[in-house]
């Protein structure tokens, strides 16, 4: 198998797989290199990401990664999680075969996209957003 | 211990015993070039001999008709560029389908860029090329008209002796790929109608690396490599014999088990798809429903990608194959899927499960038990599978 034991532990056991309700920042990623998709949903106290779920539909190093970075951005500050990379994930799983390097990608912009949606989410005005409801 | 199951036998099979048996004695004693005139040379002569009139017999032709290579690449390369080549004066165009094996697919591109013109036929939802639609291509330079026999990913039939009807009353050569016919159903060259055949020996328990190309007699075709007089001059290169042998004892064995043999895989085939119908929820066939060789069958599973599959069952101990771009290496989603018209996510959800002499009864029993429980945890995990559903 061309997969690290890492990526197939996680594989096998994703961590932090579903949805959160009423998240405060959710990104979906379609990856354009081979179609499949992630959802990512993270809840944010204080400056700080304080839990991550996620659900994709892909290969086995999607997941894995999708897994693994829902573990590494745990705690984080939002600055601290804007700065994990595909290369933070992939060498956190003792790397990944080099046509699979564009999976971690998948989940790497699906968490820059949570932080951005709920960046965008609270700027805007309480009453605005109300209202949209 | 784990359980090995493999189900993927349109990818290669193992040698036969009987094969193998075969096979030995031209690796150690009976090793001589088919090319020398002494003891050694005669004997590797004669087993090159009646190995061709073994493959003649099974496709109802003459010997001189049957030209070995290294494999179905090779005999798909040879026909269409060979015939390609040797053609150009009388026309440059060439007619194909568009859910062929790569090995036609790439010979044609290679053609397009050395200025021959390719058309590309449309199939159906089952992945039937319709008639009408060949023969509406057809222009006054059509050289070559190459359709397969039975489709790799789906198993569907293409109605071979119906199209090449057509090019034989426009004159023009055809040629049909059937690699993953042998052994299931009948390969009657006259019967078909067939200018030019391929076969490749690893997909029914012959050895891997050697082939066959039918030409029949009269077709002009230019050689694509140069050398010695082998094969007649059409393809240069130190007879395998020993593969040659063990493929030619493969056929045998297909023709003498064929009828048993397609009837017992017909029954696994259906078992399992009753099974896993029954037990899980949206899940879709590829391929013609009847009219498909019968140890191929292609199931997608709605909301869940192909590779994670494979990797589960993988991990069970059993062996399948799927059309998922993710386990494609050149990441895009099969073809043939995409040219029937398939969406996208279902053309990432399929699975290939091609079953063989190895399977058995409970074999399928058990992956039709383990697979409701992989792909609900799959489907659990998917952003775009309806979990109500299930
Ligand atoms: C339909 C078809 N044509 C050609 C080939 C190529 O045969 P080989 O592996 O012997 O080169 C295959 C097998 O991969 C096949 O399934
Ligand atoms: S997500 Fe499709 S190849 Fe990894």
């Amino acid at each position: 198998m061309p997969y690290s034991t890492k990526v197939m532990e996680h594989f096998q056991n994703p961590r932090n797989v579903g949805e959160i309700e009423n998240p405060d920042g959710v990104g979906e990623i379609g990856n354009p290199v081979c179609g499949d998709i992630m959802k990512l949903y993270i809840r944010v106290k204080d400056n700080r990401v304080v839990d991550a779920k996620f659900k994709t539909f892909g290969c086995g190093a999607a997941i894995a990664t999708s897994s693994m970075i829902t573990e590494l951005v745990k705690n984080k500050t939002l600055e601290e999680a804007l700065k994990i990379s595909r290369q933070t994930v992939a060498e956190a799983l003792d790397g990944l075969p080099a046509n699979k390097m564009h999976c971690s990608n998948l989940a790497a912009d699906a968490l820059h996209k949570a932080i951005e949606d709920y960046k965008n989410k609270k700027k805007k005005p309480e009453s605005v957003s109300k209202r949209d409801e | 211990m784990i359980r090995k199951i493999y189900l993927d036998h349109s990818a290669t099979t193992p040698v036969h015993p009987e094969v193998f048996e075969a096979m030995i004695p031209f690796y150690k004693e009976r090793f001589g070039n088919a090319s020398s005139i002494h003891l050694f040379g005669r004997e590797a002569k004669v087993a090159l001999d009646e190995s061709r009139e073994k493959v003649a017999g099974f496709l109802n032709t003459d010997p001189l008709e049957i030209y070995f290579t290294s494999g179905g690449t090779e005999s798909d390369n040879l026909a269409i560029k060979g015939t390609a080549f040797a053609n150009r004066n009388k026309g440059k165009h060439i007619i194909t389908s568009s859910i062929e094996h790569h090995a036609i697919l790439e010979s044609c591109k290679f053609l397009q860029k050395e200025g021959f013109e390719v058309n590309y036929l449309q199939v159906d939802k089952y992945g039937l090329v319709n008639p009408d639609e060949l023969r509406k291509q057809i222009r006054k330079d059509t050289i070559l008209i190459s359709i397969m026999h039975a489709n790799n990913e789906m198993g569907t039939i293409e109605p071979v002796e119906e199209l090449s009807r057509i090019a034989r009353e426009t004159g023009i050569y055809f040629h049909t790929d059937a690699v993953q016919s042998i052994g299931k159903i009948q390969i009657d060259v006259q019967k078909l109608g067939v200018d030019l055949l391929s076969l490749s020996g690893h997909k029914f328990y012959g050895p891997k690396g050697v082939g066959v190309l039918y030409i029949r007699r009269g077709v002009r075709l230019t050689p694509l490599s140069h050398g010695g007089h082998h094969e007649k001059a059409r393809r240069a290169g130190t007879e395998n014999i020993p593969g040659i042998v063990g493929l030619a004892k493969a056929i045998e064995i297909a023709q003498r088990d064929m009828e048993k043999e397609e009837s017992r895989i017909r029954l696994l085939s259906d078992r399992f798809f009753d099974k896993v119908m029954q037990r899980i929820p949206d899940v879709f066939m590829n391929g013609h429903p009847e009219r498909r060789v019968p140890n191929i069958l292609n199931l997608s599973f709605k909301g869940v990608e192909g590779e994670s599959i494979i990797l589960n069952l993988d991990l069970k101990g059993i062996a399948v194959a799927s059309g998922s771009a993710c386990t494609s290496g050149s990441l895009e989603p099969s073809h043939v899927l995409s040219a029937m018209g398939v969406p996208p996510d279902l053309a990432q959800s399929s699975i290939r499960f091609s079953f063989g002499r190895s399977n058995t009864e409970e074999d399928v029993d058990y992956v039709a038990e383990v697979l409701p429980e992989i792909i609900s945890k799959l489907r659990k995990m998917s952003p775009i599978y309806e979990q109500s559903k299930s």
